[in-house]
């Protein structure tokens, strides 16, 4: 994978928009996500997203292809909540190895069929619905739903279905517990280790409130110091805040991380009906900033983010430099 | 030589940098060095526990070394359980934390709690290269730092060569064949006693700071750090002579190059204020410059034996003069010392009543200033106003007895809450909020009719009048009042508060009835200031004139949005109803048909059901439940409320304070139309009583249905039995006389804290009861295992809409419902004019079970629809029109 890091020395690199907004445009229903694969599973399916790989892989394709004809450089693999952990919710731990390793394949084939620019599928790890460093109950702080040992192994197997998959990148992201992430970082070191591979890993994080913190309270800079013991690709941040909310926190990375720096924001801040917004045109009038500062080397979009709005940052992207590394002390 | 530069992290990052002060490491967190930590842990307390840690943060601490290491103990288990505590107070897992152990297993066990990038304490090449590599390959691996400590299989390193040899051997070995990062690294060359009468330990200390020199200077990146106690180990009972020799030792270590180390802060001195003889002395001794050294000051010390400084309860601000002892009792909120220093002053002045207009005042207005910038919040207002209140009921006595002794206010506020509604916390709160700023409160309580308003504002010359309410006939009545004061003559401003007013309503519903003089909206009791002050100050025609624009612009966009705003027939809404299925296997027969009551409930069975996000927006502390507890602003006064919060629970249960009742009746049902007949569930053919609901009315996108709650219960004609539930719950019984006593010693924050915990406990108990009626009565979610954050989510099957909110905004619906259930014979609650229940802290609702019933806001209804229900129920249009003005567009 030494041409991920020659691209990056040239250009800004784009990574696709949200996968749930443009799954809920084919407006689908209980049948789709069960598809023949899930006929007789005793829960209801509807909303576990990355069935749809298996079940609607037509769709997830078609929405991949849309993404890379609006010019992004990397798609993500649909498998947010590909874990044991977050399918624990529909009793469909057993499917995890079929979500990660179907996203990642059919990810890869869309992929193949460019051939003017390189493309890479980063396989998607989310943080699953558990926090590992904060107890659910108010009255015991010390209980947790989930430890740190689980989490490792729930990682393991994610990320052995997506290198088996085919993906070319790791993308552990939307870190609201550092304590989580760890547990991946340690997965997929363990992982390397054992079976001698190395691909490159990404990590983003998420500050979910203008105090510029984690949901588990650490300072952006904090964040990155907790995770700069692996050989990181990059690390940034995504969705929670619209982009104008996200620069002053990408410019404490910009300054401090000796990584590639990555955003991803949400298409502004959701209004009462939970819906999204900012235009094509708005966002990416706000991600200009980001160029012109020189802040990242990657850049797409998070919830509510489409087609329209990628096309709009990757044309805009190409005008500009990526951000120089700073040199690590 | 690149910078050595060590980054580590809790909350927050602590960056190491050459140029960085020396990091101090906490230690009285450690059972092998704290007798009183130890027994806090064996003990199991925790709790106290925690409060060590914090100490040592506030105490200035950059990083806080654990160490659970004892026989007696289960070492491993502590660990974890400590550290998951600290991760819960921000306070103290804002710094790194260092993980001190000899045993691996729970070195391992105390990084799988670390979210931040800590420090393992320590490592060595004691049991050989192999586990010294896979140690630090894993410590990597978790992302931590390392202390390696200078000992390898031959023994410790006890002097200036063996230490070099095997730092540098472990530096290799990290460095070249596990990978990790340099300056990550801090090494531990071993700070043994000196002074011990033995000759082979005098060059101790000379050679861990030769040997520190050499490390920091030949291993790049590098750092060292050590245990300084241990030094004066052989001083014990000797504090002067043990403080001086940990600073001096500190002192030359620091120069060589230590960055870092496990120092008491307590058992320190500090370097220059050490008396130049024993300095001396025991320089003599730690750079081994005469070989008598340690003899000289044996013989010292024997002079200088002092006890260790005592730590005392800090009450210097006591020593202040009287007026800065009053001031700092007012922002603290302490009423310990009030009376006596109220006296104190009352005799220096020559009038009781300059006691307040001088000293108080000026402590009220440094709390006013604090609050209106930000630096204070509502609890501790709050606080600040008990004492005040403490402070004027002290001197009243003697100005009352004084002749002509009248204190000037800025201004005299009337407040109540409107006729019909019994809700009074928001307004108690803006009293107190506004006494704080000097005007004189009026509070006329709750329920009050508009005569007794005018005829007080009248009597009392008021300078303001104040009209609050919660519930949404409460919006109507108070147009009612405006109206009233308007033909009464009265030029007096008018303010609007309570949760369901609003900027639009007052300017599109009150403020045209009331032209005499203002009227104003006001959001919350942090504006009733300013907004006082405006209308009452040499401002006032600038501000009304503004107000009167901003107004009138609202009223503008109401109208077009009014218009813009499309209802369709309720025929046709009728028409896209919702169509569920009621096949068999969706409706389940409730276990116990019928009603269920339940007389004194315990509370304590539905403490852990306390939904505390809206608590604290009572306070006006804004943020979700139990993130606002960590807040950077907020956090540590939502701390102290919640603690006060959890202490009254505790009174409340144990004195029992209040007691709780509750009804619910489960009864068969069927929808006709839009109504909901329900039936005797001895007989069902028997309907029972007929629940009207209403339809929503506005447009819908293809595919929406236009939703009535009576969508959710089988329609008649399918023939399908489907049952649903009602209930009345309160927690509010015994209330008033614990207020009373409380507002009797003026205590106004444990009143309002009283009644917000009551509401808070009303609604815990219907969130008990739905659950019980899921898994229990009804039965029909039986396997249903959700823990309280889920219960707050709804993630539940089936809903508990109360009439009065979004879904069915028709409060007259209460009456049927309480006649269904004998309500007000079974529980004590009662029902007002304007429908609200008494006790307030009461809720009332229905149950609908189907899987697919879900809550919904109703909207705005058209008068068609209005009318129908008129004539459904057989009421006069007019005379019932005013329950619905909120939601009817004419």
């Amino acid at each position: 994978m030494e041409e991920i890091f020659k691209v990056l020395k040239k250009r800004i690199l784009v990574l696709d928009g949200a996968m749930g907004t443009m799954i809920q445009r084919y407006s689908l229903e209980e049948e789709d996500f069960r598809g023949s694969f899930f006929n007789h599973h005793h829960k209801p399916l509807k909303g576990n997203n990355d069935l749809l790989s298996i079940t609607r892989p037509d769709i997830i394709k078609a929405i991949h292809k849309e993404y890379f004809d609006a010019g992004a450089d990397i798609v993500e693999t649909n498998t947010f909540s590909g874990t044991t952990i977050a399918q624990a919710d529909y009793d469909l731990e057993s499917a995890v190895y079929e979500i990660n390793f179907e996203s990642a394949k059919i990810a890869k084939e869309v992929a193949r069929q460019y051939t003017d620019k390189p493309r890479f599928v980063a396989g998607s790890i989310g943080p699953t619905n558990r926090t590992a460093s904060i107890s659910p109950d108010v009255n015991d702080p010390g209980y947790r739903a989930v430890t740190f040992d689980e989490l490792v192994i729930a990682y393991d197997q994610q990320v052995d279905a997506l290198i088996k998959g085919g993906v070319d990148i790791l993308l552990v992201e939307t870190v609201f517990d550092t304590l989580n992430a760890k547990a991946a970082l340690f997965a997929i070191d363990s992982y390397f280790d054992t079976n001698k591979i190395k691909i490159p890993i990404m990590v983003s994080g998420t500050i979910t409130d203008q105090s510029g913190r984690t949901l588990t309270g650490q300072t952006t800079e904090a964040f990155l110091i907790s995770l700069s013991h692996l050989d990181l690709l990059s690390i940034g941040l995504n969705c929670a805040l619209g982009a104008s909310m996200m620069r002053p926190y990408l410019q404490v990375l910009n300054s401090k991380s000796s990584f590639h720096t990555s955003a991803h924001p949400n298409a502004g801040l959701p209004n009462e009906f939970g819906e999204y917004e900012e235009t094509p045109e708005l966002m990416a009038n706000q991600i200009k900033t980001f160029f012109e500062e020189g802040l990242v080397n990657i850049i797409g979009g998070c919830c509510g983010t489409t087609p329209d709005h990628i096309k709009a940052i990757a044309d805009l992207a190409k005008n500009y430099k990526p951000r120089e590394l700073v040199i690590s002390d | 030589m690149s910078m050595p530069t060590l980054k580590l992290s809790g909350l927050e990052p602590l960056i190491i940098t050459k140029e960085s002060n020396f990091v101090n490491i906490g230690e009285r967190t450690n059972v092998t060095g704290s007798r009183k930590f130890l027994r806090l842990i064996k003990e199991g307390d925790f709790d106290a526990a925690l409060s060590v840690a914090r100490d040592q943060v506030e105490g200035g601490a950059q990083i806080i070394d654990i160490n659970m290491d004892e026989g007696m103990i289960d070492g491993k288990e502590a660990m974890v359980k400590f550290l998951n505590l600290i991760a819960s107070e921000p306070d103290i897992c804002r710094v790194p934390i260092m993980i001190d152990s000899s045993k691996w297993e729970i070195i391992e066990a105390g990084l799988k709690c670390l979210q931040g990038k800590g420090v393992v304490n320590s490592i060595s090449l004691k049991e050989g290269e192999e586990n010294f590599i896979n140690q630090a390959t894993i410590i990597k691996r978790y992302g931590a730092a390392v202390i390696v400590m200078a000992f390898d299989e031959d023994g410790q390193a006890d002097s200036y060569e063996r230490r070099i040899e095997i730092c540098e051997r472990s530096y290799n070995i990290l460095v070249d064949q596990v990978n990790f990062s340099k300056n990550d690294i801090i090494f531990d060359p071993n700070i043994f006693p000196v002074a011990t009468g033995m000759d082979e330990h005098n060059n101790n200390a000379q050679d861990f700071f030769n040997a520190t020199k050499w490390i920091r200077t030949n291993l790049d990146g590098a750092h060292v750090s050590g245990g300084v106690s241990n030094v004066s180990f052989s001083f014990r009972g000797n504090n002067v002579v043990r403080e001086a020799m940990h600073s001096a030792f500190l002192y030359h270590a620091i120069q060589n190059g230590m960055d870092m180390g496990i120092v008491n802060p307590t058992m320190l001195e500090v370097y220059s204020d050490i008396n130049q003889t024993l300095l001396n002395h025991v320089e003599d001794v730690l750079l081994n410059r005469r070989p008598d050294a340690t003899e000289r000051l044996l013989d010292y010390a024997q002079t200088v034996k002092g006890d260790r400084k005592k730590r005392e309860v800090d009450l210097s601000w006591r020593e202040n003069t009287v007026q800065k002892r009053l001031e700092y009792s007012l922002v603290k909120g302490i009423t310990d010392f009030i009376d006596e220093d109220v006296e104190v002053c009352r005799k220096e002045y020559d009038r009781p009543i300059q006691v307040i207009e001088g000293p108080l005042m000026d402590g009220m207005n440094v709390v006013g200033d604090l609050f209106g910038s930000g630096k204070m919040f509502l609890p501790q207002v709050v606080k600040s106003a008990r004492v005040m209140k403490k402070a004027v009921a002290y001197l009243l006595p003697y100005i009352e007895s004084e002749k002509g002794g009248e204190f000037k206010f800025s201004g005299k506020v009337l407040m109540a809450t409107v006729k019909g509604d019994v809700h009074d916390i928001g307004k108690n709160i803006v009293s107190v909020v506004l006494g704080c700023n000097n005007y004189e409160i009026i509070d006329l309580g709750v329920m009050v009719p508009p005569e007794k308003i005018i005829k007080s504002a009248i009597d009392e010359n008021v300078d303001i009048i104040g009209l609050s309410g919660l519930i949404t006939p409460s919006l109507d009545e108070m147009v009612h009042v405006a109206k009233e004061m308007q033909i009464a003559g009265l030029k007096i401003p008018l303010l609007i508060g309570g949760a369901t007013t609003s900027r639009v309503h007052t300017a599109v519903k009150i403020e045209e009835h009331y032209t005499n003089d203002s009227v104003v909206h006001v959001l919350d009791a942090s504006r009733s200031v300013t907004v006082a002050e405006s209308l009452l100050g040499s401002k006032k025609i600038d501000f009304t004139n503004k107000l009167r624009e901003e107004y009138s612009k609202l009223r503008e966009n109401h109208k077009k949005h009014q218009k813009a705003k499309i209802l369709i027939p309720i025929a046709s809404a009728r028409k896209n109803k919702l169509s569920l299925d009621f096949s068999t296997d969706e409706i389940k027969k409730p276990k116990k048909l019928g009603i269920t009551s339940y007389i004194d409930f315990p509370l304590k069975k539905i403490v852990d059901y306390i939904d505390w996000t809206p608590f604290f927006q009572t306070w006006e502390l804004h943020g979700r439940f139990p993130k606002i507890l960590q807040d950077e602003v907020v956090g540590k006064e939502a701390k102290k409320l919640f603690s006060d919060a959890k202490e009254m629970l505790n009174k409340i249960m144990e004195e029992k304070w209040l007691t709780s009742k509750v009804v619910i009746g489960l009864f068969p049902a069927n929808s006709v139309g839009d109504d909901i007949e329900i039936y005797d569930p001895e007989d069902q053919n028997k309907c029972i009583h007929i629940q009207r609901t209403l339809r929503q009315q506005t447009k819908k996108a293809p595919g929406q249905a236009n939703f009535a709650l009576s969508d959710f219960i089988a329609p008649k004609e399918s023939g399908i039995k489907d049952y649903i539930g009602s209930f009345v719950v309160t927690s509010g019984i015994g209330l008033d006389e614990i207020v009373a006593k409380f507002e009797s010693d003026h205590d106004d924050y444990n009143s309002i804290l009283l009644k917000a915990l009551a509401d808070r406990l009303a609604e815990a108990l219907a969130e008990y009861m739905h659950e019980h009626v899921r898994k229990e009565l009804w039965g029909y979610s039986s396997n249903e295992n959700l823990d309280n954050k889920e219960l707050i989510k709804e993630k539940y099957q089936g809903i508990r809409p109360a009439p009065g909110y979004p879904a069915c905004p028709d409060h007259q619906e209460k009456i049927g419902l309480f006649n269904l259930l004998n309500a007000t014979d079974i529980t004590g609650v009662t029902l007002t004019e304007s429908l609200a229940m008494l006790p307030v802290s009461s809720v009332s609702g229905w149950y609908f079970s189907h899987p697919k019933s879900k809550y919904f806001g109703l909207g705005k209804i058209a008068k068609d629809q209005f009318l129908d229900l008129a004539n459904r129920k057989d009421q006069n249009a007019a005379s019932i029109k005013r329950w619905y003005s909120s939601i009817l567009i004419e």
